[in-house]
């Protein structure tokens, strides 16, 4: 076993530390949002740290070749630009069926920015009719 | 390459564990979230099998697999919106 091979396994075992602290979060936090949250980041990073760690670990093994390093980056990529991208809209889904916050939480921006759009929308129209 | 045995055991695990909350989750998009995790955790677990089997087209399962749960994720996130 030389260098690259300990480095990338090493990273696998970072990798999959994160997903079980994804999976941990799943489980423990209290409501939809603070799931979204721990485990959706948290998850993403372990598959960066999975995948370019079995690349670098098969680079350094014997069968390996560079072919497996470039096509473990691409799916890296592929889930690191896609990933949040579920997540948000995800969590807009269940923002729009209207299941509550946790009572714990304390900022809700999402909220404020709905009314100030419509205080905004308003105040345009009270305008158009005094025109 | 012993140790790779091991991972795979652990990342299975992480796996059932975000099964729990699948079967749990008291609403809807609770179970949406886990499912989403869940394959995430699993495109990653199809990666480490690449490497056990030794066999480099076990990486495009990975990749395909990867794609469609985001299609399917997408597509449900607007159904659950009503967008769909």
């Amino acid at each position: 076993m030389n260098a690259l091979a300990a480095i990338g396994e090493i990273l696998v075992l970072i990798g999959t530390f994160f997903y079980f602290l994804s999976a941990l979060g799943l489980i423990r936090m209290p409501d939809v949002y603070n799931r979204m949250q721990t485990s959706t980041k948290s998850a993403t990073l372990g598959s960066l740290g999975v995948m370019i760690g079995v690349g670098l670990w098969a680079l350094g093994s014997d069968f390996g070749s560079v072919a497996w390093l470039t096509k473990t980056v691409v799916i890296a990529t592929f889930l690191l630009l896609t990933n949040p991208i579920s997540a948000h809209a995800l969590i807009r889904a269940a923002y729009k069926r209207g299941i509550p916050l946790w009572h714990g939480s304390v900022v809700d921006k999402y909220h404020e920015y709905i009314e100030s759009k419509a205080e905004k929308a308003e105040s345009v129209e009270g305008e158009g009719d005094a025109e | 390459m012993m140790g790779i045995n091991i991972y795979l055991i652990l990342i299975a695990i992480a796996t059932l564990l975000s099964m729990y909350r699948v079967f749990r989750g008291p609403t809807t998009v609770d179970r949406l979230v886990a499912v989403d995790i869940m394959t995430t955790i699993t495109t990653g677990l199809m990666v480490l099998f690449a490497l056990y089997y030794k066999r480099i087209i076990f990486l495009d399962v990975a990749l395909v697999y990867a794609v469609l749960a985001f299609g399917g994720v997408i597509a449900f996130a607007r159904y659950m919106e009503g967008g769909l």
